[in-house]
């Protein structure tokens, strides 16, 4: 297995400068998304697409996150208020070796750490127990909030759907955050436009999205949410921001690298994988016919 | 007519209730518990905290009206080495149960949520104030401590005892003026009840406000040749199983009394505990399935069936079936 996980990853890619390491970490959590929820079968895998770049950048190069130092009080937070992309979270512990992959791929079994949505009694890496939309984004700015009392340095990242925006809790944290002056707190929009059922448009529409945030005091910015140089760039001006919250609105792709998931809502989830649907959805990723029966068999 | 005399005057604020025991208590504690923050929702005055707020005022965080992102940040805060203490009233302590469920029981945060404002003892504010199924609803939450104490010093005693204790709590305080039970050698221990009244022919469990109602029906019931035992239960979850056992065995008939609906809470906690260790008859004192309405405490204490009287007549029903039992 750890064969898989080593070609999954190349020397060549490890020696390549960070925006193609980052790149490289997101395909990484995708294929190994889409291999555990194939395991599963069931979970997420549209939104756990969509949000791979920005895990991979806030993981891989923003956070100040060690192996060794999973405990350390200094450390920056993350939660993942869109619980239910908890595959590329897992995915990502996987990539950073806070987890292995093998662990990564029993998502959703009985007796798994790996629960359908991340629970922080299960695993030491996991900030925050999610899943019930909106309350992440709480958590995290209560998190935040309590940093700033201990005159912590630390920083706090919330990784919000678009769909979870129609929470009205997320407007109570949204109004709370710039009064409180929490410029520690940096909110990441998944703005792939599909929630679970249909288009945001058709459900509850959203826009101006930018400016609801900027009216609540937000320091906001706009980017494509799977350029890793622009996921980089906006991290950086979001520390340089002071005196106020900042959120991150990333537009994506639902399903994003899937060619037959992408911007189709049935995709969001929860969904079974059939091996063929697996083994396209790893060939599109750019996994080979090697790896591909490496990830898929390995729980066999 | 000089503006002070103008200024509202705010009704209700007694010295005596359980709100400003424990908003007092709190704040003297806070100097021992330096990771302590409380936590409001533009309610401070309702419920006792204005205390805290004036002593200690950089550790009381403002959240506004609304009570969902002021639960699920207490998690946050737990999160990052802070005590939190959320206070508002018992029915938007519902409003935003499903945050204290995920975000403080399921993550296992050491937040304590004190609940001001239960049961009928909110008064005229009526019934869509009244919260009557909170006891039921937060003592259905896996690992959810649930606390109502019965007078200021139990209060007092309690903030500590849940400051003490590792794990999230539930608490009632409560609006409108306390009895006073207890004098300063009173003992508080989570989980565990006292006989305040000995008796051999029925017990009456009771806690928060319907404790002194329980002692008066006791009374009443003397004057008949009633031996009643009465047993303060300030906590109701977890039960003094032992106790409750003991007792049902001594006296082979219980009653229940609570501010609450009778659905789920120190009454369901009370049959399930005797279900399992001593069978006996058991009367259920509380709301019957129905919300409060506006009026004073006492008077909608009678009116809807949780006062002295209605104690004593459900001790008297308790014993007819415990003679036909027997």
């Amino acid at each position: 297995m750890t064969s898989a996980a080593v070609s999954l990853f190349s020397a060549s890619e490890r020696e390549a400068p960070l925006n193609a390491k980052l790149a490289a970490a997101a395909r990484y959590i995708r294929a190994l998304s889409i291999a555990s929820i194939y395991h599963a079968g069931s979970g997420h895998p549209g939104g756990s697409l969509s949000c791979a770049d920005i895990l991979a950048v806030l993981y891989c190069a923003e956070m100040n996150l060690w192996r060794d130092a999973l405990d350390d009080p200094a450390r920056d937070r993350f939660v993942l208020s869109k619980g239910h992309a908890a595959p590329a979270l897992y995915a990502t512990g996987a990539r950073l070796g806070f987890c292995t992959e093998r662990d990564a791929l029993t998502l959703r079994k009985l007796g798994s750490p790996f629960q359908g949505h991340p629970h922080v009694r299960d695993l030491s890496w996991v900030e925050s127990s999610t899943g019930s939309l909106g309350q992440g984004f709480s958590v995290a700015l209560g998190m935040a909030m309590g940093l700033k009392l201990k005159r912590s340095p630390t920083r706090v990242y919330a990784l919000l759907g678009d769909g979870e925006l129609q929470e009205g809790e997320v407007w109570e944290a949204a109004m709370c955050a710039p009064h409180h002056w929490l410029d520690n707190l940096v909110a990441i929009i998944d703005y792939n436009k599909l929630q679970s059922d249909d288009l945001n448009d058709k459900i509850m529409a959203l826009e101006p999205l930018g400016a609801k945030f900027q009216a609540f005091g937000w320091h906001v910015q706009e980017i494509d949410g799977h350029d890793v140089a622009a996921l980089v760039a906006a991290f950086e001006r979001a520390r340089e921001t002071q005196m106020r919250p900042s959120v991150i609105i990333a537009n994506t792709v639902k399903g994003k690298g899937v060619p037959f998931m992408e911007n189709v809502a049935q995709w969001h989830g929860s969904v079974k994988l059939s091996r063929a649907q697996a083994e396209e959805s790893l060939a599109a990723l750019g996994v080979s016919a090697g790896e591909t029966k490496g990830l898929l068999d390995v729980l066999r | 007519m000089s503006s002070a005399e103008a200024a509202p005057q705010l009704i209700g604020s007694s010295g005596d209730s359980l709100r400003e025991a424990f908003g007092k208590a709190l704040t003297e504690l806070a100097p021992s518990y330096p990771h302590l923050v409380v936590l409001d929702a533009d309610i401070a005055g309702g419920t006792g905290v204005h205390h805290f707020r004036k002593a200690h005022p950089d550790r009381f965080l403002q959240f506004g009206i609304a009570e969902q992102n002021m639960m699920a940040a207490a998690g946050g805060l737990a999160a990052v080495g802070l005590l939190p203490v959320v206070t508002t009233f018992a029915v938007f302590c519902l409003r935003a149960i499903e945050q204290a469920r995920l975000s403080i029981a399921y993550a296992k945060r050491n937040v304590k949520i004190v609940a001001s404002h239960p049961g009928l003892d909110v008064g005229p504010d009526g019934g869509s104030a009244q919260a009557l199924e909170d006891l039921a609803a937060f003592r259905a939450i896996p690992g959810m401590t649930v606390i109502s104490p019965a007078d200021p010093i139990e209060m007092a005693l309690a903030t500590k005892a849940v400051l003490d204790f590792d794990g999230p709590v539930y608490m009632r305080t409560g609006r409108s003026p306390a009895t006073r039970l207890f004098d300063e050698g009173h003992r508080f221990e989570i989980g565990k009840g006292q006989v305040l009244r000995d008796g051999r022919d029925v017990t009456l469990v009771a806690c928060g406000v319907e404790v002194a109602r329980a002692l008066a029906a006791a009374e009443m019931l003397a004057s008949e040749n009633v031996s009643a035992r009465v047993v303060n239960m300030p906590t109701i979850k977890p039960i003094d199983s032992e106790l409750l056992a003991h007792c049902a065995a001594d006296t082979g008939a219980v009653v229940t009394a609570e501010d609450h609906n009778v659905y789920g809470g120190l009454g369901g906690a009370v049959a399930e505990a005797l279900a399992k260790t001593c069978p006996a008859p058991i009367e259920f004192v509380g709301l019957q399935d129905r919300f409060g309405e506006s009026g004073e405490p006492q008077e909608l204490a009678e009116h809807c069936g949780i006062g002295a009287a209605a104690i004593a007549q459900a001790a008297r029903r308790v014993l007819a079936r415990k003679g036909r039992t027997a």
